[in-house]
């Protein structure tokens, strides 16, 4: 009885509720997002992202521009100069991501340190924190959520094959540069709905985990989008619920929690493949493309 | 017959780098052709060219009468080289062939009924439905190259274009895709292939095409699997042996002369 009122009684605060609800939600969209992210073999760019968007932040926050306008417009323009950086033959893609995103998260480093009193509100943005989620920042989290959830349900297919084989998709009549250009603005949309609970440094993290862990699981694209999405959801759930109790910042909390279930799931297919070989084995070859190279447990 | 493939003293390549000159070809309907060159010099390209991921910088290039820039697509299948294909992609059989219909199956992410009869059919011809379910990873070689040659075909296409359709294959295999192919060109699919397998596939197709950043010679193996013109395409000596109907080309390292005479001199 005394454990259940001790497990109820964050709920009866209402910037928990919030941040529960949003945390879940922010779970359901990295883990959904973080699919394509891990497939394309863009991990990198999660982690590009969120340190770009803050210097984004951090200007529209001088400038007095309204947070998610200033991190929206400079988060999509991050988002497709990336795009078109990878392309490029010239320099390499992780060199030129670096460029690009260390420049944005410099200048907002720059300006924080001209401008000390703003310190405060971006050591939550750096690493996560559950007192600031507002109303608005649940209407647009549950925003971005459900238009994500739209456009992937229509661009399927699409994403898919351009996921899968990026040469013969165009071929075969994809639109490539429109479908990429969603999804940049997908994933920055996805990046800054998450900045405040997962901070900027732990988005990353939960963009890779869920979808890893999922794909531990299954060898099916949808099964394995979906097991992400759930994954992300009760990792994010949990991982506040905990940091709630053991007063950490929400973000490292939430990884944290991933990486434990990380290790539950890879330890869970490798003693699995261990009976069914009858040979100890580590799933773990080239984990970034989904190979565990020793079956799956939602096929 | 009809023409459905026609170079017009094209150059084309990447990134403002021409890979193949001056090329000028023709291609009818119902004819099988054989690509063949060394590494680099262009077999790849050519066919990239037909399909506009390589890009002519000079020429034309139609197919099926229309230019390879418009919007609109002509019906053309494409078999990447298997080398290319990420086999740990969570997908299965079914998903990997239906690929081929992503743009033209409606909005929803599930295919129509028509598009899962036409897989079956499709499957069920190639020899692979059984496998339908199993990721793309548990087939063998010869079954992986089936799934990606019906993710061209569920295209219905008019002409059809394999990228080193036997590279890394076994010899059964090798066959069994040759055989395949075959049946579908007499089918009335026009196949163009690249290939660096000179006696184990070129020499059995009808038309030969040599390539070395332009093209060489072009015309039947025989007309074409000469010492002289060998040498003008791959740059080396090579020895062409005709015996009861069948061509064997063989390369004449000159390192293997010099060996030779070595080992005589002790």
């Amino acid at each position: 009885m005394t454990l259940m009122i001790s497990l109820s009684e964050p709920f009866d605060y209402e910037f928990f509720r919030h941040a529960l609800l949003a945390a879940t939600m922010v779970g359901a969209l990295t883990g959904l997002i973080g699919t394509y992210v891990v497939l394309r073999r863009m991990s990198y760019i999660g982690h590009g992202m969120s340190h770009s968007i803050f210097g984004g932040a951090v200007v529209g926050y001088v400038a007095g521009i309204n947070f998610y306008l200033a991190a929206g417009v400079w988060g999509f323009i991050s988002a497709l100069l990336i795009n078109a950086t990878t392309r490029r033959r010239q320099i390499g893609a992780d060199a030129a991501i670096g460029i690009v995103t260390t420049a944005s998260f410099a200048l907002g480093v720059a300006l924080i340190s001209r401008a000390r009193s703003v310190t405060r509100n971006f050591d939550a943005a750096l690493f996560g924190n559950l007192l600031g989620v507002s109303t608005t920042d649940l209407f647009v989290i549950a925003g971005v959520l459900i238009g994500t959830v739209v456009a992937i349900f229509f661009l399927y297919k699409q994403l898919l094959f351009m996921t899968f084989d990026p040469e013969v998709a165009p071929i075969y009549g994809v639109r490539t540069g429109m479908v990429d250009a969603v999804f940049a603005l997908i994933l920055a949309a996805t990046v800054i709905a998450s900045i405040r609970i997962m901070g900027v440094t732990l988005i990353a993290a939960s963009l890779v985990i869920p979808p890893v862990i999922a794909r531990l699981l299954s060898d099916r694209f949808a099964v394995m989008l979906v097991l992400s999405s759930v994954i992300g959801s009760l990792a994010a759930f949990t991982g506040l619920f905990i940091s709630y109790y053991v007063d950490i910042a929400s973000g490292a909390s939430i990884v944290l929690f991933s990486a434990g279930l990380f290790v539950v799931a890879l330890l869970f297919v490798s003693v699995r493949e261990w009976i069914r070989t009858g040979r100890p084995v580590l799933a773990t070859r080239d984990i970034s493309s989904g190979d565990s190279q020793t079956g799956t447990a939602f096929d | 017959m009809t023409e459905i493939v026609r170079f017009d003293r094209v150059d084309a390549g990447y990134e403002g780098r021409a890979v193949i000159n001056d090329v000028s070809l023709t291609v009818e309907a119902g004819e099988f052709v054989g690509i063949v060159g060394p590494s680099g010099s262009g077999k790849s390209t050519l066919l990239k060219s037909l399909l506009g991921v390589a890009t002519a910088y000079a020429g034309s290039i139609t197919v099926d009468g229309q230019a390879v820039e418009a919007r609109r697509k002509p019906s053309v299948g494409y078999v990447p080289q298997l080398e290319t294909i990420d086999w740990n992609f969570p997908v299965t059989v079914e998903e990997a062939v239906l690929m081929g219909r992503a743009m033209s199956s409606g909005p929803w992410p599930w295919p129509r009924k028509a598009d899962k009869e036409e897989l079956l059919r499709l499957l069920e011809r190639l020899g692979i439905a059984e496998h339908r379910k199993k990721h793309i990873r548990n087939l063998s070689g010869g079954q992986q190259q089936r799934v990606f040659l019906a993710r061209a075909l569920i295209r219905n296409p008019r002409l059809l274009l394999l990228d080193e359709p036997t590279s890394g294959v076994d010899m059964k295999t090798r066959d069994d895709i040759l055989h395949l192919l075959v049946d579908l060109n007499r089918d009335g699919v026009t196949v163009m292939i690249s290939t660096h397998e000179l006696n184990a596939l070129a020499a059995h197709l009808p038309r030969i095409v040599c390539i070395n950043r332009g093209i060489v010679a072009d015309g039947s193996p025989e007309d074409v699997f000469t010492p002289e013109i060998l040498q003008r395409t791959y740059g080396g000596e090579m020895v062409v042996v005709r015996e009861g109907g069948v061509t064997l080309v063989a390369d004449r390292p000159h390192v293997l002369d010099e060996l030779h005479d070595r080992r005589h001199a002790s």
